[in-house]
């Protein structure tokens, strides 16, 4: 709501996708986000359905039954090929934290040579390992 | 292509319920950028469109704003450059409105004094020393190119972590925060770490990339960012290098004025 001098601007989530003009790595770290909130709710999802093993035999296998068929098996697969975003992103990420692939500072002169170009390769390589990773492990989920 | 479309996002305190977008044209001229067409619309059309700016010339900050999607210095965005007749101008997001075109960095300004962005020595050098501090290139050479930010704050406006994170400083306080960290005259690290440590600190950044994107000034802040958590982590493992803050050189005193070079005048004031 405005006050009496001000209106608020600020994006909130929207500003991860809708932010505006946007670069490679901007996707990537909207992915990410959506990976890893993805890959936590399988993670509760998991536990709730594992512990039906402590009601017993019968709750365990009614469990089981109703996360069996197509749908869960696609979902087991989004899950997988998010997991193998999100893994190899982070290690690109604790890269970059570590100073690795961004480059030294320079005297920025136009056109500007900045840290997102000295990483691209990097971006570039592990987005391939990822498709790849999870390529393969589509083939031996559904093959 | 003979005239140019602005559509320029309108808000008046007390006045609008909310922002909305007006519609101006403008007439095409060889060179002309966003703010000349601000201008053309201030004098011909609306004198109430209210935006800010100083310098005209990329060196002050003033006049970013939000040009077809992204933060830019209106002063420096020639029209042809942006390759279509229609421009869409909005206040930089992330920041509160005050009026039209006009954010309130504020908040901004605060967080960035928040990290002390000045040289902080236990020495007390800095007040009372008569001459310069010993440098060499190789050191000015790591904080320099942080040095040129013009706290224009397209960086804030473009940051994905800003725009859902009201408690994460943002790129801009953060290079400064690294760029005097760096600097071999500083000794300030440690002050400085009690504030980048919490949630308002570098490990919120995950590289999105936005702010080295869009600063005007090439300046960078997402390599700051990323160099200072360096900093940080091999601070925690003790591995990080404690040198003295560069020591100052001293007036010579030994120093004999050359036959023919007249003294210097008496200071007129103080």
């Amino acid at each position: 709501m405005p006050s009496e001098n001000h209106y608020p601007n600020r994006l909130g989530i929207r500003g991860w996708l809708f932010g505006g003009n946007f670069g490679f790595e901007r996707y990537l770290y909207a992915l990410h986000r959506l990976t890893g909130l993805g890959i936590l709710a399988y993670f509760l999802l998991h536990i709730v359905v594992t512990s039906s093993r402590a009601l017993g035999p019968e709750a365990w296998r009614s469990a089981m039954g109703m996360v069996e068929g197509p749908l869960f098996k696609v979902g087991e697969y989004l899950v997988f090929a998010a997991f193998a975003f999100h893994g190899l992103n982070g290690i690109r990420l604790i890269l970059l934290e570590l100073g690795i692939a961004v480059g030294r500072p320079i005297e920025p002169v136009y056109p500007y040579r900045t840290s997102v170009h000295v990483q691209r390769p990097l971006a570039v390589v592990v987005m391939l390992l990822a498709a790849a990773v999870a390529v393969l492990g589509g083939f031996n989920l559904f093959g | 292509m003979s005239e140019v479309i602005f559509h320029v996002r309108r808000y008046q305190p007390g006045k609008d319920a909310r922002p909305y977008y007006q519609e101006f044209r403008v007439p095409l001229t060889p060179g002309l950028t966003v703010l000349d067409g601000l201008w053309h619309i201030k004098e011909t059309q609306d004198p109430s469109l209210a935006w800010r700016f100083s310098c005209r010339m990329g060196i002050c900050g003033s006049c970013g704003m939000l040009i077809n999607g992204r933060a830019r210095l209106a002063c420096n965005t020639q029209i042809t450059e942006l390759g279509t007749s229609r421009v869409c101008i909005a206040p930089l997001p992330n920041f509160d409105i005050i009026r039209d075109l006009v954010p309130d960095l504020q908040p901004m300004f605060r967080t960035h004094k928040e990290m002390k962005p000045f040289i902080i020595r236990g020495d007390g050098l800095t007040e009372s020393s008569e001459g310069e501090f010993i440098q060499t290139s190789e050191e000015l050479e790591h904080y320099l190119q942080f040095s040129y930010c013009i706290k224009c704050g397209c960086c804030m406006a473009a940051c994905p972590t800003v725009a859902s994170d009201r408690e994460y400083a943002g790129p801009m306080p953060l290079a400064q925060a690294h760029r005097y960290n760096r600097d071999s005259r500083d000794m300030g690290f440690a002050e400085r770490k009690q504030v980048l440590g919490g949630g308002r600190g570098p490990w919120r950044c995950h590289f999105a990339g936005e702010c080295s994107r869009v600063c005007p000034k090439g300046v960078d802040p997402a390599r700051a960012i990323q160099l200072m958590k360096r900093e940080l982590f091999l601070d925690v493992l003790h591995l990080r290098g404690k040198s003295c803050a560069a020591p100052c050189a001293g007036k010579p005193t030994d120093a004999k004025r050359r036959e023919g070079i007249p003294e210097a005048p008496k200071p007129t004031v103080g």
